[in-house]
């Protein structure tokens, strides 16, 4: 197009130039030759040189106008350089101010100060909802002409219609939000409002970053000055817009800063709380050590005194009133014994300082033990009792034995006291998951490991039972229950309460069931015992506990000699003394007895219950059959009634001892040590059952 | 499940059987014998104790049915029977028979029938009760378990 003009313009021109020359021409026709000649060479030059211009003007005119367009783009393109650069400019100066304070207020009188210049206002507001968010209150604005707190409800359409969208909008001058200023001043400038979302601290999910579907929008009001003739340009709005969203984030961030700020202070406070508490407290445990250490000494050196000097006076020459007295004395100090000794037990267990004793112990050895102790009130009680264990319990454990000793006693001692009649039956088991279900302890959930197991104990009794409602008061110290009315209750109450704490501090759990009274319960106690043999090893030396009357059973191949005329009997004796190891010929006849009888036999034993002289006799053949020789057999008499003149008779015979029937392994066992330390017997006296049996010394002499 | 139930029946049918007097703690010591070198060692002595006794039993009824009763030799039966009984715990059986070595003594033929009936009689329920505990025993060993006493007592 230009270059049409252009061409228009110098054809324009050219014709215009021709018809002067020719005008001249025909002008200077009329003068002189020379002239017309000079006049012809002139116009021939001008001709000639102008359709050499013409071009490059041309050219040079087609390039201004080429630059003037780029001038133009360049200058659009520094408009929005300049635009992204104020705008840049601006965020980073509000960043800067939002950085260098945390105070909410600040930083949106800030943005709207900075606004308010950069855009050159007349007027910037910010609407804020209020907690009801059924309303838009006027928080902030910048000139303070108008009264701060006035409110508009948030249905407005045109809020509605600032909130729906995220760009700056238009809004009319005379819309509620807009009328900034009082009534008169109403010749406004161009109005515009964009949203500014407030965030939550609930909007930051962990695991996904806030939706900006966030509910509450403040309201941001932009008012240009009346009296200029502006406009809302483009690059203005979203400036706009790219504020609101920072000044969002920013008042977010405020909002968080203020909150840590405060949680910060709460906890400095409750730190100052708790170290107070916590100075009480070790004060208190002070205390409380000075006393426990006061009470160990002071109140057991008497106790002690007493008690020996009842145990002494016992042995003096009493009226049976006085014996009466004493007795009751050293009874009633036993308790009072165990009354301390417990409560200094439970206090060490409360505050900590009870340490288990962990050591490698037998279980057979243990149970064994403890119903030995309770084998005498039940046997008065006529009592049965059942142990068994399951065939998978290992025999050795690492775990500390007087605190599990106690446990068990105290359990198969409350089960024996609270038992008139019937039975009581001892279970224990390598504890399986799911047998370790106690409703009342749904948090317990043991779990074995290669170097421990868990221990299930089950004493279960036919006694008097226990009133569901006050099964969870059992454990609990000192609280005794009234409605058992036994004659002989005695106990401090401790017992259960001690059980319980030595069973959680072995990491295990007790338990008590029951139907009902009269109805027997079953207590039960889960524990964890360490399993020897595995890391242990490294540990602990293994050093199986050998209770004192444990004697050395090195019978292997012993080779014995069984005589009795019972077929049964015999079967059953030869069945214990092969079960210690002992190689056994058995016989039916004393005859037979004699001649299979050598030296490389340690013992014979002879039944004895059938009445008659003939074992006697057999005991002094016995004797002069190995008269000559170095050794002979030790005789011993298996005797099936407590005859004590036939006892004698036996001993003055000849024979070595006599153990009474019935017969059990454990009795064997120790009458075989006896012959093979000492040489014989001297006592068999089979009141006394313990676990293996203990064989006293009387007065009796070894007669030849 | 089904073997935690067979030994719980095992352990409350023989502690019933030692509740009511059927056996004393000389029956558990039996099960102490029985181990991997002697795994039937119960069942061989309760059985030898039964044909003994049968024998015994039957040798008594002889003898009392005789025209002159011989008290030294049915006391040496019943003395015999009580050795085995007791040997064995089975202690009504070897309660009975104490009683009726007294009669022997006193020569009290109408007491030493009574007696022999008694004797019979408990021995006939000892009898039935052992099996069926053998029986509950063999169960719990087909169902994979193990006899998992090792001491009882009284």
């Amino acid at each position: 197009m230009g270059s049409c003009a252009v061409w228009f313009i110098y054809s324009a021109l050219w014709s215009n130039a021709l018809n002067q020359l020719m005008d001249i021409h025909h002008a200077l026709k009329n003068c002189g030759t020379t002239a017309k000649n000079l006049t012809a060479v002139v116009s021939c030059a001008t001709a000639l040189m102008l359709v050499h211009i013409i071009p490059d003007l041309l050219s040079v005119k087609k390039r201004e106008l080429y630059l003037k367009n780029k001038a133009a783009q360049l200058d659009r393109e520094m408009g929005l350089i300049r635009t992204q650069e104020e705008t840049g400019r601006y965020v980073r100066m509000l960043t800067h101010e939002i950085r260098s304070t945390l105070d909410r207020h600040t930083i949106l009188k800030t943005t709207l100060i900075e606004l308010g210049r950069t855009l050159a206002l007349e007027e910037c507001a910010l609407w804020m909802p209020t907690h009801t968010g059924l309303e838009l209150q006027l928080s902030y604005t910048l000139r303070h002409q108008y009264p701060v707190g006035c409110t508009v409800p948030i249905q407005l359409p045109v809020i509605n219609q600032v909130f729906s969208s995220n760009r700056a909008v238009k809004i009319s001058p005379s819309s509620p939000v807009a009328r900034l200023r009082p009534a008169g001043k109403y010749t406004t400038g161009e109005v515009v409002a964009v949203r500014v979302p407030l965030l939550h601290l609930s909007n930051f999910q962990i695991n996904d970053w806030p939706e900006l579907t966030t509910k509450r929008y403040a309201l941001m009001v932009l008012v240009l000055p009346s009296d200029s003739a502006r406009q809302w340009h483009v690059h203005e709005l979203e400036l706009v817009e790219v504020v609101a969203d920072q000044v969002a984030v920013a008042l977010s961030h405020a909002a968080i800063l203020e909150e840590s700020m405060r949680a910060r202070d709460l906890l400095m406070k409750q730190n100052v709380a708790l170290d107070l508490a916590r100075r009480v407290a070790e004060t208190a445990v002070r205390a409380h050590n000075d006393f426990l250490a006061v009470m160990n000494h002071e109140m057991r050196t008497p106790m002690h005194a007493i008690i020996a000097l009842s145990s002494l006076l016992q042995e003096t020459k009493l009226t049976p009133e006085q014996r009466m007295m004493v007795e009751t004395i050293l009874r009633s100090s036993s308790l009072l014994a165990t009354l301390t000794n417990d409560v200094l037990d439970l206090s060490r267990l409360e505050d900590g300082s009870l340490k288990l004793d962990i050591r490698t112990l037998s279980l057979h050895v243990l149970f064994c033990e403890a119903l030995n102790l309770i084998r005498p009130i039940a046997s008065a009680k006529k009592l049965f009792v059942t142990l068994s264990f399951s065939s998978d319990m290992p025999e050795h454990v690492i775990g500390d034995e007087k605190r599990l000793m106690q446990v068990l006693l105290n359990i198969v001692g409350n089960a024996v006291k609270f038992t008139r009649v019937g039975s009581i039956s001892i279970s224990a088991s390598v504890a399986k998951s799911e047998s370790l279900r106690d409703p009342r302890a749904p948090g317990f959930f043991p779990v074995p490991s290669d170097n421990h197991f868990y221990l299930h104990v089950q004493v279960k009794d036919t006694g008097s039972g226990i009133n569901p409602q006050e099964i969870p008061n059992l454990f609990t110290k000192f609280a005794q229950s009234q409605s058992l009315g036994t004659k002989n209750s005695s106990g401090s109450g401790l017992g259960l309460a001690i059980s319980k704490r030595f069973v959680n501090l072995m990491e295990g759990h007790i338990w008590i069931e029951s139907e009902g009274l009269g109805k027997g319960s079953t207590a039960i106690f889960v524990v964890k015992l360490g399993i020897p043999g595995r890391s242990h090893e490294s540990m602990l030396p293994f050093v199986p506990k050998v209770p004192e009357n444990r004697v050395p059973t090195n019978f292997l191949g012993l080779k014995v000699v069984l005589m009795d005329e019972n077929g049964v009997g015999r079967m059953v004796t030869k069945g214990i003394l092969m079960h210690l190891g002992c190689e056994v010929l058995t016989v039916s006849s004393r005859d037979e007895c004699l001649r299979v009888l050598i030296h490389e036999h340690k013992a014979v034993f002879l039944d004895v219950s059938l009445p008659g002289i003939d074992s006697y006799e057999l005991s002094v053949r016995i004797h002069t059959k190995f008269s000559q020789h170095f050794s002979r057999p030790f005789i011993v008499a298996l005797m099936g009634n407590r005859d004590k003149l036939m006892k004698k008779n036996c001993l003055r015979a000849g024979m070595d001892g006599v153990v009474p029937k019935p017969l059990s392994v454990e009795k064997m066992r120790s009458a075989l040590s006896e012959l093979l330390e000492h040489g014989l017997l001297l006592d068999s006296q089979s009141e006394k059952w313990k676990c293996p049996l203990e064989l006293q010394q009387q007065g009796e002499s070894h007669l030849p | 499940m089904e073997l935690n139930r067979l030994q719980r029946s095992f352990l409350e049918y023989t502690a019933a059987l030692f509740r009511e007097g059927f056996l004393d703690s000389q029956f558990s010591q039996l099960y102490q014998l029985q181990d991997e070198s002697n795994p039937e060692f119960v069942v061989e002595v309760v059985s030898l104790f039964f044909d003994d006794s049968e024998r015994l039993i039957n040798d008594l009824s002889r003898a009392l049915d005789q025209t002159n009763v011989d008290f030294k030799k049915i006391d040496a039966h019943v003395h015999q029977l009580k050795g085995s009984s007791s040997s064995i715990g089975a202690q009504r059986v070897k309660n009975s028979c104490v009683s009726f070595r007294n009669f022997c003594e006193v020569q009290n033929i109408e007491g030493c029938l009574s007696c022999l009936q008694q004797v019979q009689q408990e021995y006939l329920l000892i009898k039935n009760k052992l099996e069926a505990l053998f029986q509950l025993e063999k169960q719990i060993v087909a169902a994979g378990g193990a006899i998992n006493t090792v001491e009882w007592m009284l």
